[in-house]
C-alpha cells in the first residue's frame, strides 16, 4: 500500500512540475532520493544543484528542476522518463537505487545527457556516473573513533548493502584498527536511506549495547541527536551537524557537488559533454572534513595528519596487508586497491565483526 | 539496559498508538480517513513551529493537537458535507500534508528543536529497576495509556460510544432514530485527527527533537494497518503497537548482538508479526465480521 502511494505522489509530483517556458540556456533535472530538506545526503546535492545555477548565471540562464523522495526502483524509471520528456538537456539521478531505471531511459533519449551517481553502470554513450572517494573520510573517521573510544567498541549505523556502504564500513574498520588492532565495530543495518525515528532508535540500541562512538551511512540528523542526549561522540554525515551536537560532534564528511555540476551543465551548454566516469575524494575537494571538535588535540592532529597524507596522495585507505573477513589475503603488503574492485566491493575486511547481507 | 530497551519501545509504540486510536474511533463511526500521515506530518510541524517560536514545548504539543483536528476538518467537510469518495480524498489528505508540511515548515529545517521533559517525581523516579519505567518517562507516554483506557470506556460503557457505534453500523437506522449522522462522525473525524496531531507532535518535540521533511516516514500507514489488527478493539491496538515497536526495536538489539540472522529478514519482522496476527484474527469470520464497522467508508447522504 505504501509502496503505490509513493509511486501516486512521485506521479503527482512529476504533474506538478509542469513547464516554466523560460527562456534559459539549458534545463539542468535532478531527481533524489530524499526529501531536499533531510539535511544530509539530498540536502547536499541540492545545495550543489543551486550552488551550479548561481555559478551559471543563475535563472536567466540554466533552469532548474528536481523531484524529491522518489522511491529507488521501477517507480524511478518513470520519474526519470518524465523528466526526459519534459525537456530536461541533462539529468542527475542521485542514488544508487536508479542505477537500472537511468540507463533505460538513457537509451530511449540518446540527445539528453544523464549522469548516475554512485553507480557503475554505463550502458549508453550518454551515461555517466560520478562518485566521491567518501571512504577516505571514513578511513580518517575510523582513526578518530579508536583514538576517543574508551569502550573500544563503535556502532555503525548502515543503511543498504551496497558496494558504496560495504566500502565505508571497511575504511573506517581500517582506520580503526591502525590505532586500536582490537577495536570492535558493531554494524546495524536500518534497511532505509531516511527515517529519523528508526535511525534514533538504532542508534539507541547501538548505545544501550556500550558503544561510545557512532557513525551513521543513513541520512537523517536523528542518531548525533540521540547521541548527545547519551552524551557519547558523533560523526556527522553527508552535512555539517554540528548544530545538532555541539558537543557530540567530532568532523563530518560534506560532501560537495557544486562544482562537479557546475563543470558538468557548463560542458553541456556548451556542447563539449562527453561520458566520464569520475571518482574524485579529498584531493579534489570532493570529500570534505568538517572542523575537527570535541576531541584532544593529539588526536586533532592525528587526523589532520591522515587527511593531508590521503590528500597528497601520499596514502591510500586501501593499503595492503589486507585481509579479507575470512581471514584469506586480499591486499599483499603495500598493494593498494583496485578502483574496479572498491566500487563493486561486496566483502568484509578482517576484523568486521557482522555478517554481510547477501 | 532492559529498562532502556523497554522505554525504547514504548518511545517507538507510543505515537502508533495514538495515531491508531485516534482512527479507531474515526472508523467506528464508519468514516475511512486514510491521512492519518498527512495530518500526522502537520501536527509535527506545527508542533515544532509552535514550540521553537515560543520555546514551549507544551504549546508546541497543543499547536500539534490543533493543526491535526483542523486538518482533518478539511477532509470532514469534503467527504461529510461534499459527500466525495473518501478513499481519495484520505489519500489526498496525505500527498497534500506531506507536501504542504515541507513547504511551511522550510525555515525550520536543521534547527535544534525544543524537548518534551520526562516526568520526574522525587524517590519514585528513583527506585530501582522500575522507577524509571514506571514514573519516569514521557508525559503523552501516560497520556497514551488513559487515551487507550478512556476510549475502550466511551465506546462501550457509555451511551454517546454506542450512539457512535451505531452510526458506524448502519447509519441509515440511526439517521431514523433520529440520530445527527454527520455531527457525530464530523466530531469523531476531527477526535482522530487531534490524536493524529498529537502523535505527529510526540515525533517532532520528543522522539527526535527536530523538524525533517517527511519525518513521519510512514508511521501513519503502520497506524491505519493496527486499527485493522485490532479488529476494532482498542485495547488490541495497544498490544498491536507495543508488539510492533518490540519487534522494531528487537531486531536492532538482535544486529547489534552479532545474531547471524540475515539483517533484511529483521526489518522485515514487524510487518511479518503484523501478517501473521492479521491471518490468525481472521480466520474467524463471523467474529471479524462482528467487530468490523458495517458502514465503514459508505457514503451518507441523509434523506429529507
Amino acid at each position: 500500500m505504501k509502496k503505490s502511494l509513493l509511486s501516486i505522489a512521485a506521479a503527482a509530483a512529476v504533474l506538478s512540475l509542469g513547464t516554466f517556458a523560460a527562456e534559459a540556456k539549458v534545463k539542468a533535472c535532478f531527481v533524489y532520493v530524499g526529501p531536499i530538506g533531510d539535511f544530509g545526503w539530498t540536502y547536499q546535492h541540492h545545495q550543489g544543484a543551486l550552488e551550479m545555477q548561481e555559478a551559471l548565471g543563475g535563472e536567466s540562464e540554466v533552469e532548474l528542476a528536481y523531484l524529491e523522495s522518489v522511491p529507488e526502483g521501477a517507480d524511478a524509471e518513470r520519474a526519470i522518463e518524465r523528466f526526459a520528456r519534459s525537456g530536461c538537456n541533462i539529468i542527475f539521478t542521485t542514488s544508487f537505487g536508479y542505477m537500472d531505471a537511468t540507463n533505460a531511459v538513457a537509451g530511449k533519449f540518446p540527445d539528453i545527457k544523464f549522469e548516475h551517481a554512485t553507480g557503475y553502470k554505463r550502458e549508453h554513450p550518454n551515461v555517466s556516473t560520478y562518485n566521491s572517494r567518501f571512504h577516505e573520510g571514513r578511513y580518517v573517521q575510523g582513526v578518530i573513533a579508536a583514538s576517543i573510544s574508551e569502550a573500544g567498541v563503535a556502532g555503525y549505523i548502515a543503511s543498504f548493502p551496497i558496494p558504496e556502504v560495504v566500502m565505508g564500513i571497511n575504511a573506517f574498520v581500517l582506520g580503526a584498527q591502525s590505532v586500536n588492532p582490537d577495536f570492535k565495530v558493531k554494524v546495524v543495518w536500518a534497511n532505509t536511506w531516511f527515517d529519523p525515528g528508526k535511525e534514533a532508535d538504532a542508534a539507541k540500541a547501538l548505545i544501550d549495547q556500550g558503544v561510545d562512538v557512532i557513525t551513521q551511512h543513513t541520512d537523517s540528523t536523528a542518531p548525533m541527536q540521540v547521541a548527545a542526549e547519551r552524551g557519547i561522540k558523533a560523526f556527522g554525515q553527508a552535512s555539517d551537524m554540528i548544530k545538532f551536537g555541539p558537543e557530540t560532534q567530532l568532523t563530518s564528511i560534506i560532501d560537495d557537488w557544486g562544482h562537479y555540476y557546475t563543470e558538468r551543465v557548463k560542458a553541456v551548454i556548451d556542447g563539449t559533454w562527453e561520458q566520464v566516469d569520475v571518482w574524485e575524494g579529498m584531493a579534489e575537494e570532493h570529500v570534505v572534513m568538517a572542523e575537527y571538535t570535541n576531541m584532544p588535540d593529539d588526536v586533532k592532529a592525528k587526523a589532520a595528519d591522515i587527511e593531508a597524507k590521503i590528500k597528497s596522495g601520499e596514502f591510500d585507505p586501501f593499503t595492503g596487508p589486507v585481509n579479507k573477513q575470512d581471514g584469506s589475503a586480499w591486499l599483499a603488503e603495500g598493494e593498494v586497491a583496485e578502483a574496479g574492485v572498491l566500487l563493486g566491493m561486496n566483502f568484509y575486511v578482517e576484523g568486521v565483526d557482522d555478517q554481510l547481507p547477501q | 539496559m532492559f529498562e532502556q530497551i523497554i522505554i525504547t519501545i514504548a518511545t517507538a509504540a507510543t505515537p502508533l498508538l495514538i495515531a491508531a486510536i485516534g482512527e479507531l474511533v474515526v472508523e467506528r463511526s464508519g468514516v475511512l480517513n486514510l491521512g492519518v500521515e498527512g495530518m500526522m506530518i502537520m501536527g509535527a510541524v506545527a508542533g515544532f513551529a509552535a514550540a521553537f517560536t515560543t520555546g514551549s514545548p507544551w504549546l508546541g504539543l497543543a499547536a500539534a493537537i490543533c493543526a491535526g483536528a483542523l486538518f482533518s476538518l478539511l477532509f470532514a467537510f469534503l467527504t461529510l458535507t461534499l459527500v466525495t469518495n473518501q478513499v481519495a480524498t484520505g489519500l489526498a489528505l496525505t500527498l497534500l500534508g506531506l507536501g504542504l508540511s515541507g513547504m511551511l515548515g522550510e525555515t525550520f529545517t536543521g534547527q535544534p528543536g525544543v524537548k518534551l521533559p520526562l516526568i520526574y517525581i522525587p524517590v519514585l523516579t528513583e527506585l530501582p529497576l522500575v522507577g524509571r519505567l514506571l514514573f519516569g518517562q514521557d508525559p503523552v507516554f501516560y497520556l497514551s495509556l488513559l487515551l487507550t483506557g478512556a476510549v475502550a470506556w466511551f465506546l462501550f460503557r457509555t451511551r454517546a460510544g454506542l450512539t457512535l457505534r451505531s452510526v458506524g453500523d448502519n447509519h441509515g437506522s440511526a439517521h431514523a432514530l433520529g440520530i445527527n449522522v454527520i455531527r457525530i462522525r464530523y466530531l469523531a473525524v476531527m477526535f482522530g485527527g487531534a490524536c493524529a496531531g498529537a502523535a505527529g507532535g510526540y515525533l517532532s518535540l520528543l522522539y527526535t527533537t527536530q523538524w525533517i521533511e517527511s519525518m513521519t516516514a510512514g508511521r501513519g500507514w503502520i497506524a491505519l494497518a493496527l486499527v485493522v489488527f485490532a479488529s476494532w478493539r482498542p485495547w488490541r491496538v495497544l498490544a498491536g503497537a507495543y508488539l510492533f515497536g518490540a519487534v522494531s526495536i528487537g531486531q536492532l538489539h538482535a544486529q547489534a548482538l552479532g545474531i547471524k540472522i540475515p539483517s533484511q529478514f529483521l526489518s522485515a519482522l514487524p510487518y511479518l508479526a503484523t501478517i501473521v496476527v492479521l491471518v490468525l484474527i481472521s480466520r474467524n469470520r463471523r467474529l471479524t465480521m462482528i467487530n468490523t464497522p458495517a458502514s465503514l467508508g459508505r457514503p451518507f447522504v441523509p434523506d429529507r
